[in-house]
């Protein structure tokens, strides 16, 4: 198809200048040709190329991705319009996002500093997760598809190479082969999966490895052998490269990298967690290495995926469903032990035997709580103070390789704090406490727990005591005389 | 037009009900029924009551090999599927024997090919479990080059069957309630499960409902009086396996 002029009409959409001319498609600006009332955000209009030697698989990807956009919703993905019948003329008119594309930040702004690095990590891990809530893996992330707007915030783009759970998958085959981005693609994509959204964390990981260094960690393979590479080799340590680059940040960057999908991120929300909570990042030989890894240890890992082959994904909602962030409000005033003790087994069956899940504990004070006045009030000592107990209250919690960590926020609102942390950090269960944060005046006021309640993102688990005192032994307080509720009220979305 | 697909009754009215009631709310305009009206269920002579007028009115309706046992019943039991054949031909009327033993092995309906088993000899009665029975069947249909779609019952499980960026068949196990694009450029077979005995460990009833104008196929899933199902078979002194198997959708 030739490229259509600026001013041409294509079934009643007025194209204007085109923004992008791709191997592909051509992507125009435009607007209806007619007085018809448009949608009210700005329009691009995305036609496929198809000349005498384009293959098919132009116009399979095209079709993949007029059926997932036309059911994505959410901020990180341009809004459908409408799509044109794929027999005739084929086109796609969705939003047109203002923002820079991260290969224009990649080829302009480097380097960046550590804590634009951060952002835009946090950013592209809540676009991806947003994502995978919808059951879609975007498959072909790179920084030409990932839009940053204004605001700082991800959109991504392309969904030609996209799988989405709840479709047939139109460019799954018998005979799996790698579909994707050569410097971007997954390891489990080289050998045909598709449908893991860890494949999608692996992208990110690249991207962050190019945020980091300037280069690419495999480079640019042009033969599957070299696509293969990737399943057993570890990427050159980012800090050989950039010396002063924190090695928690080399600890995220590999883990998005690991040749095994197990072993990275298990989600997005996972990835913004440790990106946006560096001081919890627990320090592994990974983030420290500052030389490549050994040929004995490459020779093993390589035998080992002489073998990997296809096997299918389970659904991607389903699989991030699977690792929680778990968040329980610690009160930290007015509480009995009992109390506690009932939230801490809450807690305990709320991460149940997932291994992938991880726990955040947080507790909420006053900011009259501290002064930058007094010594003993000062910010760091009052939070150092809470942390500690918060690790103590946690401690009958910690299992191996379970990620914990410790939050003391200030606010004058409490269950506002509560919930701006859940949204923030797309943290599947609240636990909280019920009695402790005033369930009892509730029909007077809104109080913290049904406010959280109402307004949670997620699921809420509102604990009453239930442990009869006596088990408790020497550790009642002599306030417990509530002998109400004996039950756990859950909430679901 | 909307059109929903009912395949593999087995004389469950309660079940059939709960999937017309529920087809009509998705505003189905014509039904077709893919044969295995009758057999294993209580109902049968309720369930024919229930179809004959709709076909009278427009429905399609095939025959299935559980609709010719209970024509033509085998003097001897030879397996579980031919055990309630004499029972059910007993319940029926002449009429309603006629009328079963008259329906059609197949219909086309301009791109879409209905039949009960498969396309690669209906009266075989093979099962299209796999893409390897799938393709058969489609390869068979679409010898009709304007056939696009095959539609068909008899396994008791809702399957979508496409072809991936190679020729060979790929098959897809769809989520009820989700419309899934199917145009019409691809060629598409799909199983749609059965109303009155689910196999797959759920009770809800199983049917399918195709929009033809935005090529889109719906797979559903219908809660129904099972109990009520059960209870009839029981009654009527049918083996105890038949009214089980409906509690637990096995």
């Amino acid at each position: 198809m030739k490229l259509l002029e600026p001013g041409a009409v294509l079934d009643g959409f007025l194209i204007e200048e085109c923004t992008h001319a791709g191997g592909w498609a051509n992507i125009s600006r435009g607007g209806l040709a007619d007085d018809r009332t448009g949608p009210g955000f700005p329009m691009a209009m995305k036609i496929p190329r198809m000349t005498a030697g384009d293959g098919a698989e132009n116009i399979v990807s095209f079709e993949v991705e007029s059926q997932i956009m036309q059911v994505l919703t959410g901020s990180h993905v341009p809004r459908f319009v409408a799509v044109g019948d794929l027999s005739r003329v084929p086109w796609l008119v969705m939003e047109y996002v203002h923002g820079r594309t991260l290969q224009h930040w990649l080829d302009t702004e480097m380097p960046p500093s550590v804590g634009e690095i951060i952002h835009l990590g946090v950013a592209m891990a809540h676009a991806v997760h947003a994502l995978h809530q919808q059951n879609t893996v975007h498959l072909d992330l790179k920084p030409a598809n990932v839009l940053i707007r204004d605001d700082g915030s991800a959109v991504l783009l392309d969904f030609g190479l996209s799988c989405h759970a709840h479709y047939p998958d139109l460019l799954a085959e018998q005979l799996r082969k790698a579909v994707g981005s050569p410097a971007w693609i997954a390891p489990e994509q080289v050998v045909g999966v598709r449908g893991d959204p860890r494949s999608d964390i692996f992208a990110i990981g690249v991207m962050l490895y190019q945020l980091c260094t300037g280069e690419l960690p495999f480079g640019e393979p042009q033969t599957a052998g070299g696509m293969r590479q990737r399943l057993w080799m570890d990427p050159t340590p980012p800090r050989k490269l950039k010396p002063d680059l924190p090695p928690w940040l080399q600890e995220v960057v590999l883990r998005c990298l690991e040749p095994e999908a197990a072993q990275r991120y298990p989600s997005g929300a996972h990835l913004a967690f440790d990106l946006a909570n560096p001081e919890h990042i627990r320090v592994t030989e990974r983030g420290n290495k500052v030389t490549g890894t050994k040929f004995r240890v490459h020779f093993k890992r390589w035998l080992k995926a002489a073998g990997m082959h296809y096997q299918p994904s389970p659904i991607a909602s389903q699989q991030i469903d699977e690792v929680p962030i778990v968040m329980v409000a610690v009160p930290h005033n007015d509480v009995t032990d009992a109390t506690l003790y009932s939230l801490r087994q809450a807690v305990a069956r709320a991460l149940g035997n997932r291994p992938g899940a991880r726990l955040a504990c947080v507790t909420v004070i006053s900011s009259s709580q501290t002064s930058s006045s007094e010594d003993h009030k000062s910010e760091s000592t009052v939070h150092r103070r809470y942390l500690t107990s918060l690790r103590q209250w946690a401690q009958p919690l910690d299992q191996p390789g379970q990620q914990t960590s410790f939050h003391v926020l200030e606010s004058g609102d409490v269950a506002q704090a509560i919930l701006d942390y859940a949204t923030g950090n797309n943290v599947s269960v609240i636990v909280m406490g019920a009695a402790t944060h005033g369930l009892k005046t509730q029909r007077f006021i809104a109080t913290v727990p049904i406010k959280v309640a109402m307004d949670a993102p997620c699921t809420i688990i509102l604990v009453k005591q239930s442990v009869p005192f006596e088990l408790l032994g020497a550790s009642v307080s002599p306030r417990d005389d509530k002998s109400d509720g004996h039950s756990d009220v859950d909430t679901g979305r | 037009m909307r059109l929903a697909l009912m395949s593999d009754i087995h004389g469950n009215i309660q079940a059939l009900d709960a999937c017309l009631e529920h087809a009509r709310q998705q505003r189905a305009e014509r039904f077709a029924f893919l044969g295995d009206l009758v057999g294993y269920g209580a109902d049968p002579s309720a369930v024919l009551e229930r179809i004959m007028p709709l076909m009278a009115d427009g429905a399609i309706v095939l025959k299935g090999n559980h609709d010719e046992m209970a024509v033509n019943p085998p003097t001897e039991v030879k397996n579980i599927g031919s055990s309630t054949a004499t029972w059910t031909h007993s319940q029926l009327d002449p009429d309603q024997r006629a009328w079963l033993d008259a329906l059609p092995m197949t219909v086309q309906l301009d791109k879409i090919l209905l039949v009960h088993a498969s396309a690669d000899g209906p009266e075989l009665w093979r099962y299209v479990y796999d893409e390897r029975a799938a393709t058969a069947s489609l390869d068979a249909a679409t010898r009709s080059p304007e056939v696009r779609y095959v539609f068909g019952g008899h396994v008791h499980e809702q399957s979508l069957y496409y072809r991936g960026s190679t020729s060979s068949l790929m098959k897809f196990t769809p989520q009820p309630g989700i419309a899934v694009p199917v145009p019409s450029h691809r060629q598409w077979l799909s199983t749609v499960g059965s109303v009155g005995q689910p196999r797959d460990g759920k009770p809800e009833a199983m049917y399918a409902l195709l929009d033809t104008d935005r090529w889109q196929l719906s797979f559903h899933r219908v809660a129904y009086d099972h109990d009520a199902a059960a209870w009839a078979i029981r009654a009527a002194g049918l083996p105890d396996f038949f009214a089980d198997r409906l509690e637990l959708g096995r």
